[in-house]
Formats: C-alpha cells, structure tokens, sequence
C-alpha cells in the first residue's frame, strides 16, 4: 500500500489513455464536434462545455474528481488475472490479459482506492472500461470484495462505479460466480450498517447490471449512460423490431424507477458527500 | 423417442429390434434370442457413446426434447400432490418460472424452477423456459414465504437464459436478478438447488445461490451459451463445439473448479431414458443434504453460504 499524489492536469495527453481520450493537445466532442484543448476539456471533468456530453473516462479520471487533493490509498494493487480455465478464441486469454495489460496500464478491470470525499471516509471501486471492456473476473469480484471488507474495517462507506460490459466470456463459470460473490459481500456490508452508493457510467450491462450495479443503498448514473440486462442489439434481435429512442438510457432507466437520480459529473462530488452525511458515516 | 445426431448407432440397433418384433409377431417365429443379442448391443453401444461424450454433446443431452422439466420432478417428489402458487403481486404471474409446496416424504418444501414447454404451443406459453423480471420476483416472493415457516428450499434450474426482452428491461430484468441473488444469500433455510437441463448465464444464477448447488450429469452451468461465445469471440456460429469445450460448462468441469457442490448421475443415456430412475435419484440427494443442512443453525448456514461464494474465483497476486 502506498500513498499516491497525482495532479489531473495533463493526465489526457498521456498515450495510456488515448482508448478513451483522443490523443495530443486537442479534444473534439464526439456530439457537438466543439474542439477545446485537453487541459480545458479535463477543467470540466471531460464533459463537453457546449453540450454537456459526458466523455467516457476511466478510474485515475474518476479518482480524481472524487477523492480531496485526488489523495488515495489503493488497495488490492498487485492483482491480476490467472486464467484458470485456459481458454483460448481466437487468442489465448493470457496473451490478451497480457497485451492488454502493456496497452493500458491496467492490471484489470476494477481498481480500488481508499480516501476522503469532502473530508468523509469512503472506498471507491472503480471500472475501466478499456480492460477487456470493463469486463467481470476474477479479478474485478476479488477487487470488489477487498474494497468491502476495507470499507467494513474503516467503518466508511463503499461507493461502486460501474463501466461494464458484463461477464469475462473467458473466465466462464468463474466469471458468472463473481455476480453471487459481489451480491455476497454487500451483505456483510449492510450487516456493517455501512452504506453502498452504485454509481452507474456509460455503458453499464450485462452481469454487472444484474448484481452489484443494481444493488446500491442508491442508485446512481450519469446522464444518457447505457443502462441494461440485455445488450440492446440482443433485445433487438429478440423483439424485431427498432428500439423506442432512448431505451435503456439512464433518463429511461430513472422513469422506470431503477435510478435514485441522475447526477452530471461537476455534482458528482457534492452529491455524495451529501449523502454519506445523510447516512452519517 | 427423439434421437441425438451421435446417437445414431443406438437408433438403428432400436430400429431392427423393433422389426425384429413386429416380424416376430406376423410370422410367429421365435427370435427372441437375436432380440436379446441386440438389446445387449444396443446397451453396449449406449454405454460406449455416453462414457465418452464430449461437452457439446452434453449441451445436446441436456437439451433433449424428451427430457424432464420442473414440473415433472416436482410431482414425482410430492406424489402429485403439491399446492402451485402464482404471481409476483406486483406485475403477473410469469408462465416461464413456476413454484408451490408440497411434501417429499414428511417433508415440507418449497418447490421453484424455470418452466420449459412439451409442445410448440407449450413452449410459447412457458416462454421456452426464459422468466421476465417477474418471474425472478415470484421466486424471491416464495423463497421469502418458504423462511417465514421456517420450511427448506428446492430450485430446479433449466433455462436458456433471462428473457431479454422490451418489456423485461423496463421492469428491470438486471434489478430482479441481482436482488434474488443478495436475498438468495440471507435466507435463513436450507436452499438446494439443481441443475437439471440448462445454466445459462444470470438467468441460472437468479434462482441458484444454494447450501448445496448440484447439476444433474448430462446438465450444464455457464456464463453463456457455447452458440452465443462462439458468436461473440469467434464472429461465428460455427465454432459452437469448440466454444463448449472452452467454456467448460459440463458438471464435471464445473465440480473440479469447485463452483458447484456435486453431481447427481443419470440413468445410461440420459434422464429421459428413465425419468424415474432420474427423479428417485435426486428425491435420495434431496432428503440426504436436508438431514445434513438443517442441522446447522440459520445464522451459520447462511454465512457458510455466503463464504463459499466469495471463495469462488482464481487471481494471481
Ligand atoms: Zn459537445
């Protein structure tokens, strides 16, 4: 365990990052197409400052907006994947992991860090997207659950946020008990009387939808983040038929009553702070 | 009877014993000598097939149109005599995901699992054995009536997965899952569950967080299906026997990665060539694990269960 001081700024130019972030100095909105600087584009939390699209982003990026001075403790570091079933598709599963590791920096798809949010204890488990597609392992489940049982130590809240395209196909079996696994240990969180905030980012599917994504004290997403069970191509397939405009978004998922609210990211902050004061942790 | 493509060499040794007899019949001659010698056959050719199927094969056997469903076991267990509950008393009664009590024996339980169909139209009506959220609801709400009268849990699982439909994502299929799963894990009586055709995915799990977690022999139990992998990682539908092998999604495999707690055997050839003798098996499996488990007291038997889920998964440090 170690103490991490990082600043933000710059943190979009590194090429560790360029999966989700264009490389080099400038930033285009995918939506608008507004061109700013990344230095401006990181200022507003990579939320486009003319449309108010929210740029998917990863964990140092989520970190830094949530922890004070972007001070963390992370835990569980040393983590990485050990491919209990040998698999191979086109590729063998170690060989990704291992290509995918030197591509992003990543040891898997979930990181952990332990630290304040305006002054309040909490651990926050974070996705990255650009592991495998968020996907859920062994890993990520092992990850989710030293967060809970640091949370249940520090007696402070635990906070998840969810980028996921659902189950790790390659960790098969293991990948689908990692759902119970997860779902498990926020029992022994709720028997803590520790409160867990789910906090959902675009996309967000699959088995991470159907456990823990799901399971929050609240439920939280961000703005027009893809939210379902089901991919929406495979729901297309099954009905027929075009979707209805925006299905499974988070303003849908909100409407059907499966979100407490949709937060933009300059509130993200704020509004959890306020609530782990709620909550009295 | 329905035959599996590599059951071929069985089918045709059936083929002559059936002509054998109706030849017997019309002409009178005594060939009951040569009939027994193809029966023996016939079982050697069995045996041989089924020591050695491969796991898409298995996918096949657990997939066969004669085999048992829930509701066949079910009224086996009871003598045909159990109470069908309906409804999740919010939405509907889901037709995929059936459940009700009875008595095996003296012994009261609570009976749960996924529904598939007999008929074309039956398969409709069940929905091919895929439950919406409410089915997942109905479930929870029986599991939830079953610990309040401190009676024990069966789950039979046989699905193709949750129903991803429209509908479903409006009523929050992931949601439903997810809270029978937490819940799955509290609940303060003995849960069995067992698989006796299909896993498929969180579908499976929704009603699969047990004391015990078995799979019939010819069953299997994955995150996804071998069709679906194989679309998914290979961009093609044909390497569906590869994807099986991969997966490792047959009770075995899945006993050896200690994701499961054991295996109930079929009779050779499969549950649908003897279903009493299939359902007699799991009825003894049932009554010996709920001697063991109701020996233990609530609170330790749902931490037991809990621990043994969050020991499962392989990380390298
Ligand atoms: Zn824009």
């Amino acid at each position: 365990m170690s103490w991490f001081k990082r600043k933000i700024d710059g943190i979009t130019t590194k090429s560790k990052e360029k999966k989700e972030i264009p490389e080099g100095l400038w930033y285009k909105c995918p939506e608008c197409k507004n061109v700013v600087t990344s230095d401006e584009h990181a200022d507003t939390n990579w939320v486009c400052a003319k449309c108010g699209y929210h740029e998917k982003i990863g964990s140092r990026e989520y970190f830094s907006i949530l922890f004070d001075e972007n001070e963390f403790t992370e835990i569980a570091t040393n983590l990485t994947s050990g491919d209990p079933l040998e698999f191979t598709d086109t590729k063998s599963y170690k060989d990704r992991i291992k290509t995918t590791i030197n591509k992003t920096g990543l040891k898997d798809a979930m990181r952990v860090g332990r630290g304040k949010i305006n002054g309040y204890d909490a651990v926050v488990a974070c996705m990255d997207f650009a592991f495998i597609g968020g996907s859920m392992g062994s890993v990520v489940g092992e990850k989710f659950a030293e967060g809970v049982n640091e949370a249940i130590k520090n007696k402070c809240a635990f906070i998840c946020i969810s980028k996921s395209g659902g189950a790790r196909m390659m960790e098969a079996g293991f990948s689908l008990m990692q759902m119970a696994k997860t779902s498990g240990k926020l029992t022994q969180l709720a028997d803590a009387r520790l409160p867990y905030i789910s906090f959902l980012t675009d996309p967000t599917t699959g088995g991470v939808t159907a456990s823990y994504a799901m399971l929050g004290d609240i439920n939280i997403a961000e703005p027009k983040a893809l939210i379902g069970f089901a991919g929406p191509r495979v729901v297309k397939e099954t009905i027929g038929k075009d979707l209805p405009q925006g299905f499974q978004s988070s303003e849908f998922v909100l409407e059907h009553g499966f979100l407490d609210y949709i937060v933009e990211r300059k509130d993200l902050k704020h509004k959890i702070s306020e609530s782990l004061k709620f909550f009295k942790i | 009877m329905n035959y599996l493509d590599f059951e071929e060499p069985i089918k045709e040794l059936h083929l002559q014993i059936e002509k054998l007899r109706e030849s017997q019949k019309k002409a009178g001659v005594d060939v009951s000598a040569a009939i027994a010698d193809l029966e023996k056959a016939a079982k050697a050719k069995t045996e041989e097939i089924y020591s050695k199927l491969d796991p898409w094969q298995r996918v096949q056997v657990s997939r066969h149109p004669d085999r048992p469903y829930t509701l066949q076991y079910i009224e086996y267990l009871t003598n045909n005599n159990w109470i069908e509950l309906h409804g999740d008393r919010t939405v509907k009664d889901d037709k995929a995901m059936i459940g009700g009590f009875g008595f095996i024996d003296d012994v009261g339980v609570m009976f749960i699992g996924q529904q598939k169909g007999t008929t074309t139209k039956l398969r409709q009506y069940r929905n091919f054995g895929m439950a919406n959220p409410e089915g997942y609801r109905k479930a929870l709400r029986l599991m939830k009536l079953a610990e309040k009268f401190n009676r024990p849990i069966v789950t039979f699982i046989d699905t193709p997965g949750a129903y991803p439909g429209l509908e479903a994502e409006e009523r929050g299929q992931g949601e439903a899952i997810a809270r029978n799963l937490y819940e799955m894990m509290k609940l303060q009586v003995p849960v069995i569950c067992i698989i006796i055709g299909e896993g498929a995915s969180g579908g499976a799990l929704g009603i699969g967080i047990g004391d015990r977690v078995l799979m019939l022999e010819n069953t299997w139990y994955s995150v996804i299906s071998p069709e679906s992998c194989s679309s998914i990682l290979w961009r093609s539908w044909d390497q569906k026997i590869t994807a099986a092998k991969a997966l490792k999604l047959t009770a075995e495999d899945m006993h050896n990665n200690r994701l499961i707690d054991g295996i109930i055997r079929e009779p050779l050839g499969g549950a649908h060539t003897d279903p009493t003798a299939t359902f007699e098996n799991v009825k003894q499996v049932i009554l010996n694990e709920l001697a063991t488990l109701s020996k233990l007291n609530p609170k330790d038997r749902s931490e037991k269960r809990i621990d043994k889920f969050c020991s499962m998964g392989v990380v390298v440090q």
